[in-house]
């Protein structure tokens, strides 16, 4: 028996967020008895799953799309009593595709470990935050796709076994471009988000916010407002239409709360609320707030945590 | 047809635009009292807000080079409002297959089976439902179809039945070119916030003696099943740091959140 596990890569490096999957799918895995397959396109050392919990490593060409993807890792689990693949911005694409080509059942979303195997059930997000679903997979093989930073990493002691295979990759597109920015924290897997509203007062004065941002190693982020009159990029915009963040810490400068931001991120673990306006829903959703103005209060907590990092 | 074809070199298109039911962002959400399944009493429900951008995209792709747009979703007859909706926006025609589907793979596979009887050169749905947020079926459809797929898809141009799709990837954008048929699960980007339009009185008018055809369904049984909903246990208070204070704020971050 075996749970087969997508480790997604990045420059030939294993994503973060593909060591909690392994994670997961050793824990699913000791559940039933099985062994945890790692399926990935990366030439990095498989040694490095198996400190998170894979019994073997396939590193096999997977090709770059998530329909061709979703074709090899078919191929690769007909005997898989349980697939897991983190919900990166791939695996929200890999995952229902290979539910699709397998007819297996998938939980996307989800934000816990399985609750119990025979049946299935795991615990996912719905309404926008609003509500937790217990469901029940049936069927053989089924998939769950996790939220990145939901369940946490954990080292395990093992040792890897790696074979080599290859199969034909089915893409049916053309990849022209990518772009990615470097030298930031991408937002999807930051671990901390600093972001801002239109409290700010203009796109001049994000320096502060990079400043606090660089301090915390977090990501930048912004309110829709914000986006839409072009201060801050697209990208950048969390929120129900934009990114859905789930960080260990949440700082939300000068942005009011409105339902649509507050879906994009109330799965934070910390949220932390600095608005000048005491009444600011966001203080609702809120672990800790300051009431006060931006431009004194940002400028203090930079200089506060370079204290602190310096100290620690 | 044949002119608008010589002045764009662009076939028309018949572009379909999958359309979820959903409450309505500001709604409040309640369960039944088994819990097993969102209680509907008091929501208004609306067009899915990611299906709108992909429903705005498909009339600015009609105005720039002809055809007809479709807006199909898999519901009990409760959902047609939502389907007028779209009409009075601007869709040309509406299909409600009559189901109240179970889980993603089973709209998935209505939708399929309508699109493998019918001829369309885009489907454009939501990356995702605002209910149940399950980024599924724009995926399965195109694997199911073995078409090309753009998901996050924040920007799209056709030229000559070849479609220019750029995707959100993690920390960044990538972009595709394939060959149409092609699906699409978009979100904001795809057009504007601006770019959203209100139903006008005229659309209201003329959404009234629009097609909207029921189909029957093709009652394929689903995968996975709800078991109970709750909702997420409440947050405790906020505490409250002075603004001079942003030292305190630091070692509650550190001692108490273990956030940095």
């Amino acid at each position: 028996m075996s749970i087969v596990v997508f480790v997604e890569d990045w420059n030939g490096a294993y994503k973060k967020a593909s060591y909690e999957a392994v994670g997961y799918a050793k824990n699913w895995a000791s559940m039933i008895g099985a062994k945890v397959i790692a399926v990935t396109s990366s030439n990095a050392p498989a040694a490095e799953l198996a400190s998170y919990g894979a019994d073997h490593c396939i590193q096999i060409s997977l090709g770059q799309t998530a329909m061709g993807i979703a074709g090899q890792l078919k191929a690769l689990s007909s005997d898989a009593s349980g697939i897991v693949i983190a919900g990166t911005s791939l695996g929200r694409s890999v995952a229902p595709a290979l539910a699709a080509i397998k007819e297996s059942a998938l939980s996307t979303n989800t934000i816990g470990l399985p609750l119990g195997t025979s049946p299935l059930q795991v615990k996912r997000g719905a309404f926008s935050s609003k509500g937790i679903e217990t469901i029940e997979l049936s069927g053989a093989s089924p998939i769950i796709s996790f939220v990145p930073n939901s369940i946490g990493i954990e080292n395990v002691s093992g040792e890897g076994l790696t074979e080599s295979q290859e199969i034909a990759s089915t893409d049916l597109l053309q990849v022209v471009g990518t772009e990615v920015a470097s030298g930031k924290v991408a937002l999807p897997e930051a671990e901390a988000v600093v972001s801002a509203g239109r409290g700010l007062k203009g796109p001049e004065n994000w320096g502060m916010i990079e400043e606090l941002a660089e301090v915390l190693g977090a990501a930048t982020a912004c309110s829709k407002p914000v986006s839409d009159i072009g201060w801050r990029p697209h990208s950048e915009h969390v929120g129900q239409t934009g990114i859905q963040v789930n960080p260990n810490l949440y700082i939300a400068i000068g942005i009011s709360g409105a339902i649509q931001h507050l879906a994009g991120v109330s799965a934070s673990k910390t949220i932390v609320v600095v608005n000048t306006d005491p009444e600011a829903p966001f203080f609702k959703a809120a672990d800790y707030g300051i009431v006060g103005d931006a431009f004194e209060v940002v400028p203090k907590l930079v200089n506060a945590l370079r204290a602190f990092k310096a100290a620690s | 047809m044949h002119s608008n074809l010589e002045a764009n070199h662009n076939p028309i298109m018949n572009i379909l635009v999958c359309i979820s039911h959903v409450p309505d962002t500001t709604a409040k959400i309640n369960f039944t009292a088994d819990g097993t399944s969102l209680d509907p009493a008091g929501v208004q429900f609306v067009i899915n807000p990611y299906d709108e951008f992909g429903l705005t995209k498909a009339l600015h792709l009609k105005e720039a080079q002809g055809g007809s747009i479709t807006v199909i979703n898999v519901g009990p007859a409760t959902t047609e409002p939502t389907l007028r909706k779209a009409l009075a926006i601007g869709a040309d025609k509406a299909i409600r297959i009559d189901a109240t589907p179970m889980d993603a793979i089973t709209v998935a596979k209505e939708l399929k089976n309508h699109i493998e009887a019918n001829s369309y050169d885009v489907i454009i749905c939501g990356q995702e439902s605002i209910d149940y947020n399950g980024q599924q079926v724009p995926a399965m459809l195109a694997a199911m179809l073995h078409l090309p797929f753009a998901n996050a898809c924040v920007g799209l141009s056709i030229q000559n039945s070849t479609a220019r799709a750029t995707s959100e990837i993690d920390g960044g954008h990538e972009t595709y070119e394939a060959a149409l048929p092609m699906v699409i699960g978009g979100k904001k980007g795809l057009v504007e916030e601006k770019d959203l339009r209100i139903p006008n009185m005229r659309g209201i008018m003329s959404a009234r003696t629009k097609p909207l055809e029921v189909v029957t369904s093709i009652e394929n049984g689903g995968l996975t099943s709800p078991v109970a909903f709750e909702k997420p246990a409440g947050k405790a208070e906020v505490k409250m740091v002075d603004a001079d204070n942003v030292d305190e704020l630091v070692r509650l971050l550190h001692e108490e959140a273990k956030a940095i």
